[in-house]
C-alpha cells in the first residue's frame, strides 16, 4: 500500500479565476472558429454567431459560477480544454451541414443544433452530477449497483424491441426517437465497479502469486476477474460487433488492476489475452477481417477501404497548415461528423491544427492522471486512474484508427464527434474528475487538535 | 499507487507520441504520394476548379479553360475536339486524363515546380492559380489535310496519317479515324460523362486509340524501304545493283511454298536492279534479300529504325515489332515473308514515318515530340523543344541511294499517286493482309522535297473498297499523303 502522494504542508490555491480566463479564451477560439467555417464555405460571418457568443458567455458564466460554489479547490484546466473541444466539434459538424445543405438542398439532414442541444443537456448533467456527487467516496457504497448498471447498458442493445442495429454495430438502444448508445455510460459505471472491487479485492490479488522471470504472476484462481472482464468484452466483440468498446472496456480494466495491485503481472495476463482475444477475432469474423485487411492494404481504393483512404486523402489534402475552416472538402469520407471528425479537423486546420488538438486531449488525460496522483483515498486514485487512461485509450483507437496506426473501429471521438451519448458520458467523467480534484486539492479538515489529545486516543499500541 | 499510475502516465504519453508522429507522416511525409494516388477526388476536384492553361496551335487553343457557374468555375473545352483528339487527349472529371492532358498535367494544372514562383505570387495576390500554356508542333494545314483526307473515304474505313519533320522530330500532323470528341468526355454533366464513355468503350472500332502511336498493323510492301536499307547496309548493294526478280521464291527449307508477288505477275525479268525492284515493289526480291541479309540483320536494321522502343512519350504509344518474339528462330518462308511486312512484322504509323524521315534525313533517325513551347502562366517561356538525333539508323550514301529510289517509286512506279508538279517526292505503297476475313491494309509513306525534306508522313487506311493489290492500296492512302505534304511545303 502506497501513502498519499501529498503532503498536508501543501495547500493548493483555487484557481477559479485562471479557470475563468481559460474557458474565456476557450470561446474566443469557438467563436472564431465559427466565423471562419461561415467566411470559408458562405463568404460572410454566420447570423447567429453574436447569439451564439452571448448564449456561451451566459452558459460559461452559469458553469463557472456552479464549480465555484460547489468544487471551488477543482482542477481550472479540464473544463477549458472541454469547453474548447466542445465548442470545436459543434463548428466543425455545422461546416458539415452547410456542405451537405449544398448538395442536397432542403432535405438535407442538419446535426449542429442537435449537438448544441446535446451539449447543453451535457452540461446540465455535468452540472448535476457535481451536485449529487458531492463526495466521490460515497460512491464506492456502490459498487455492485454500477457493476450491475453497466451489465445492463451493455445488453440493452441485444434487447428485441429497443435494442437497434447501425451501420453494422448492435450498440444503440432507441428510446422515444432518440438513439443512444448505452456502451457510453457503461463505461463510467465500469470504472466505478472496478475502482470500488479493485479497493477492496487488492490485497489478495497483490500478495498472492509466484515469481517468474522477475515478474510476479497472480495466482490462477486469482485469474478469475480478470478472465471475467475478458470475457464481457469478447462478448461485446462477437454480439454487438463493436470492435473499439471491446478494446477499451477491457483495457480500462487491465490497467485499473495493475494500478490497484502494483504488479506489472497483470499487464503480461492482460495483454496475452488481449492478443490471443484479438487474434482470434480478426481470424474468425469477418467485420473484424475485413477491417484489419483495410489496415493493411488500404489502396487500391475498394469498397472496403473507402472511408479510410478518403480519410487519409482529406489529412494530406489539408498538408501542415491545413485548406482553412470551410474550404477543404472533408464531407467526401463518410462519416466526417462522427467517426472521421478528426480527419475532418486535419484537413482543414492542417498538421498544427490536428496536433493541437492531439495535445489537447494529452492534456485532459494529464490532468486526470495527476488528480488520480493528488487524490488521497484509494477509490478516487483508481476512479481517477480508470476515468483518464480510459480516455486516452479511446482517443488513441479512435484517432489511431483514421489515422492507420492501428485497425479502424467505431469509437467516438470524445466531446468532437456528432452523438449524444458520447457528449453525456464524457461531461459526467470530467465532473467526476473534478468532483476528486475538489477533494483532493481542498485544505484537510481542522481536525488535528483532536488526533494529538492522546486521552481520546481508544487504543494505546 | 502512485508508482503504477506513473507508468500509466508514461504509456499514455506514447500513445499520443505514436498519434503526433501518424498525422506527421501523413500529413507531412507521405501527403505527395497520397495526393497522387488514384481515386483522390480532392485533387481532382481542385484542378478542375483551376484555369487550366491551354493547349495551343501557333496562337490557337485546341483546348482551353474557359469560365462557366458551377462548381468547378472552370470548363475544359476543345474548340475543335474530334480533329485535335489524338493530341490533347482527354480531361474528364470521372475518367482522369490521357494525350497531353496527362503528359502535361503540371505545366497545364500549374503544379509544376517551374512555376513556384507563380504560385506564390497567386497566393500574395490570393488570385486563383493558374496553369501554364503547352504549344504544340502540328501544323494546321497538315493536320486539316489529313483530316479531310481520312474523312473523305468510304464509309467504313479506319485509318491514320501522321507527318514528322524529319529533321528535327517535330509531329506535324496526328490524326486517325474514327475518333472521338473530347468534349464529351470534359463535360460536368457525369451522366452524360459516364455514357459516353461506355458507349465510346463498348464501340469495336476502338475510337479512343491513338491509330498513329497505339496501333501496330502489318506494314506490308511499306516495310521494303528496311529490307532494302539492311540490304544496302549488309551486303553492300547500290540502286543500280543486280537482285533477283522473277514471278516466285522458292528456297531450300520453303517445301511446296513459294513467295509470289503481288497479283502474281512477274517483276520484269530475272535480274533487275534494286531500284527497278522498289519501284514495282518486287515480293521475290524483298523476300530474297531478307534471307540473304539473314534475321539478326533485319531485326538490328529494324531496330535502329526504332522498332522495338515506344516512338514518343507525350502520348501514349507502342512499339512496333519486327517479329514476335526476338529470341525465336524464324524459318525460311517467314523470314522472306518478314522481310515484305507480313508474317509478325508490325509497325505503328507513327513508327514508319519515322523510319520514312531518317531516309529523307540522310539517315538520321529524329527524335519524335509534340511540345515545342512551354510557358508560364504570364507567357514567360519555361521549355523549348530541342531537337534529338536518337542515332544514324544508315549510312548517309544508303540514304542518298534510298532516297532517289523512293523518288523513283513515286515517278515511275507504285507511288504516283502521290506526285506533286514541280517537286521531288519520294514514297513508297504498301498493301497487307492481316486474316483473310478482313480487309487488307492499305500503307502509304512518302516525304518531300526529296532535296531539302520538309515532311515525311506514313499513312494508313483499312477499308473494305481496298483491293489486294498496291497500285490500289496506293490509290487510297497515296492521295492524302500528298495534301498533308502540300499543306506543309505550301503548295
Amino acid at each position: 500500500m502506497s501513502t498519499p502522494a501529498t503532503s498536508p504542508a501543501v495547500v493548493h490555491r483555487k484557481r477559479r479565476g485562471a479557470e475563468a480566463l481559460l474557458v474565456a479564451l476557450a470561446l474566443v477560439i469557438v467563436i472564431f472558429a465559427f466565423c471562419a467555417v461561415g467566411l470559408g464555405a458562405r463568404g460572410k460571418v454566420p447570423g447567429f454567431v453574436a447569439g451564439l457568443a452571448v448564449l456561451l458567455v451566459v452558459i460559461a458564466v452559469a458553469t463557472h459560477l456552479v464549480v465555484r460554489f460547489v468544487a471551488p479547490y477543482a482542477d481550472p484546466v479540464l473544463v477549458p480544454l472541454v469547453v474548447a473541444l466542445n465548442g470545436l466539434g459543434v463548428a466543425m459538424i455545422y461546416r458539415l451541414d452547410l456542405a451537405r445543405l449544398d448538395r442536397l438542398g432542403d432535405e438535407a439532414k442538419q446535426f449542429a443544433g442537435r449537438q448544441v442541444m446535446w451539449t447543453a443537456i451535457g452540461l446540465a448533467l455535468f452540472v448535476a452530477v457535481l451536485l449529487i456527487v458531492r463526495d466521490h467516496r460515497k460512491l464506492q457504497a456502490y459498487t455492485y449497483t454500477f457493476g450491475l448498471t453497466a451489465l445492463v447498458l451493455l445488453i440493452l442493445p441485444l434487447l428485441p424491441v429497443i435494442g437497434t442495429q447501425i451501420n453494422g454495430a448492435r450498440i444503440w438502444i432507441r428510446v422515444g426517437g432518440l438513439s443512444l448508445q448505452p456502451g457510453e455510460f457503461a463505461k463510467i459505471c465500469l470504472a466505478i465497479f472496478f475502482a470500488g472491487y479493485l479497493v477492496v479485492k487488492r490485497d489478495a490479488l497483490a500478495l498472492a502469486g509466484r515469481r517468474f522471470m522477475g515478474i510476479d504472476f497472480p495466482r490462477g484462481r486469482d485469474l478469475g476477474p480478470i478472465l471475467a472482464a475478458w470475457l464481457v468484452s469478447l462478448g461485446v466483440l462477437i454480439f454487438q460487433r463493436d470492435l473499439g468498446s471491446s478494446l477499451l472496456f477491457f483495457g480500462l480494466f487491465v490497467v485499473m488492476l495493475y494500478v490497484a495491485t502494483e504488479r506489472p503481472g497483470w499487464l503480461v495476463v492482460g495483454t496475452l489475452l488481449f492478443v490471443g482475444g484479438a487474434t482470434f477475432a480478426a481470424t474468425t469474423f469477418s467485420h473484424v477481417q475485413s477491417r484489419v485487411d483495410a489496415w493493411l492494404s488500404p489502396f487500391p481504393v475498394t469498397e472496403g477501404t473507402f472511408q479510410l483512404t478518403q480519410g487519409l486523402f482529406g489529412m494530406a489534402w489539408g498538408g501542415l497548415l491545413g485548406r482553412g475552416l470551410g474550404e477543404g472538402n472533408p464531407f467526401l469520407t463518410p462519416f466526417a461528423y462522427s467517426d472521421f471528425i478528426f480527419a475532418s479537423f486535419a484537413e482543414e486546420l492542417g498538421l498544427a491544427g490536428a496536433m493541437a488538438i492531439l495535445l489537447m486531449y494529452g492534456l485532459i488525460v494529464e490532468r486526470g492522471l495527476r488528480i488520480a496522483l493528488l487524490c488521497r483515498d484509494a477509490f478516487g486514485k483508481l476512479l481517477a486512474t480508470g476515468l483518464a487512461v480510459s480516455f486516452a485509450l479511446q482517443v488513441f483507437v479512435v484517432v489511431g484508427g483514421v489515422t492507420r496506426i492501428i485497425p479502424l473501429t467505431g469509437l467516438t471521438t470524445p466531446f468532437m464527434s456528432y452523438g449524444g451519448s458520447s457528449i453525456l458520458a464524457n461531461w459526467a467523467i470530467v465532473a467526476l474528475l473534478l468532483r476528486i480534484s475538489d477533494q483532493s486539492r481542498r485544505p484537510p479538515p481542522e481536525a488535528a487538535p483532536l488526533e494529538m489529545d492522546d486521552s481520546t486516543q481508544v487504543v494505546k499500541l | 499507487m502512485n508508482r503504477p499510475i506513473r507508468v500509466m502516465s508514461i504509456v499514455c504519453l506514447m500513445l499520443f507520441v505514436a498519434l503526433l508522429l501518424g498525422v506527421n507522416y501523413i500529413q507531412f511525409v507521405d501527403a505527395d504520394t497520397l495526393n497522387a494516388k488514384n481515386g483522390n477526388r480532392r485533387v481532382i476536384d481542385e484542378q478542375f476548379a483551376r484555369e487550366r492553361g491551354p493547349i495551343l496551335v501557333g496562337d490557337r487553343p485546341i483546348a482551353e479553360s474557359v469560365p462557366v457557374d458551377d462548381v468547378w468555375k472552370f470548363q475544359r473545352r476543345y474548340p475543335e475536339g474530334k480533329l485535335y483528339s489524338d493530341i490533347t487527349g482527354y480531361f474528364s472529371y470521372t475518367y482522369g486524363r490521357s494525350g497531353l492532358e496527362q503528359s502535361q498535367n503540371s505545366i497545364l494544372s500549374g503544379s509544376d515546380n517551374r512555376l513556384f514562383v507563380n504560385r506564390v505570387v497567386d497566393l500574395i495576390g490570393s488570385n486563383q492559380p493558374r496553369g501554364g500554356s503547352v504549344s504544340v508542333t502540328i501544323n494546321r494545314k497538315a493536320q486539316r489535310a489529313a483530316a479531310e483526307g481520312l474523312d473523305g473515304l468510304p464509309g467504313d474505313a479506319k485509318g491514320a496519317a501522321v507527318a514528322i519533320d524529319p529533321s528535327t522530330g517535330a509531329v506535324l500532323a496526328m490524326t486517325g479515324t474514327p475518333t472521338y470528341n473530347p468534349n464529351v468526355l470534359a463535360s460536368h454533366d457525369l451522366d452524360a460523362v459516364t455514357k459516353a464513355w461506355d458507349r465510346l468503350n463498348a464501340d469495336e472500332d476502338q475510337p479512343m486509340l491513338n491509330r498513329s502511336t497505339q496501333q501496330t498493323l502489318p506494314p506490308g510492301s511499306t516495310f521494303k524501304i528496311v529490307t532494302a536499307a539492311a540490304a544496302m547496309e549488309n551486303l553492300d548493294l547500290t540502286p543500280s545493283s543486280k537482285v533477283k526478280g522473277g514471278s516466285a521464291l522458292s528456297a531450300p527449307g520453303f517445301g511446296s511454298y513459294q513467295l509470289v508477288n503481288q497479283g502474281g505477275g512477274n517483276c520484269g525479268g530475272k535480274n533487275i536492279t534494286l531500284t527497278q525492284a522498289l519501284e514495282v515493289s518486287c515480293n521475290v526480291t524483298f523476300g530474297d534479300l531478307s534471307m540473304k541479309v539473314g534475321q539478326a540483320a533485319m531485326q538490328a536494321q529494324a531496330d535502329a529504325f526504332g522498332f522495338g522502343t515506344r516512338p514518343i512519350e507525350q502520348v501514349a504509344s507502342n512499339p512496333s515489332q519486327f517479329t514476335g518474339d526476338p529470341d525465336a528462330e524464324l524459318d525460311p518462308p517467314q523470314l522472306a515473308q518478314s522481310g515484305i511486312g507480313q508474317f509478325e512484322v508490325s509497325a505503328t504509323p507513327l513508327q514508319m514515318a519515322m523510319a520514312t524521315g531518317a531516309i529523307a534525313n540522310g539517315g538520321a533517325l529524329m527524335k519524335p515530340y509534340l511540345v515545342s513551347t512551354v510557358r508560364s502562366p504570364d507567357l514567360k517561356t519555361i521549355e523549348t523543344a530541342k531537337p534529338e538525333k536518337i542515332r544514324d539508323a544508315i549510312s548517309g550514301g544508303t540514304a542518298a541511294g534510298l532516297s532517289q529510289m523512293m523518288v523513283d517509286v513515286v515517278d515511275n512506279g507504285t507511288g504516283s499517286s502521290a506526285a506533286i508538279s514541280g517537286v521531288e517526292v519520294g514514297g513508297k505503297t504498301g498493301t497487307a493482309q492481316s486474316t483473310s476475313d478482313r480487309p487488307p491494309y492499305a500503307w502509304f509513306v512518302s516525304f518531300a522535297p526529296a532535296d531539302d525534306p520538309k515532311v515525311a508522313v506514313a499513312v494508313v487506311v483499312e477499308s473494305s473498297s481496298t483491293g489486294r493489290d498496291d497500285i490500289s492500296g496506293g490509290r487510297l492512302a497515296g492521295p492524302i499523303a500528298r495534301s498533308v505534304m502540300e499543306a506543309v511545303i505550301g503548295r
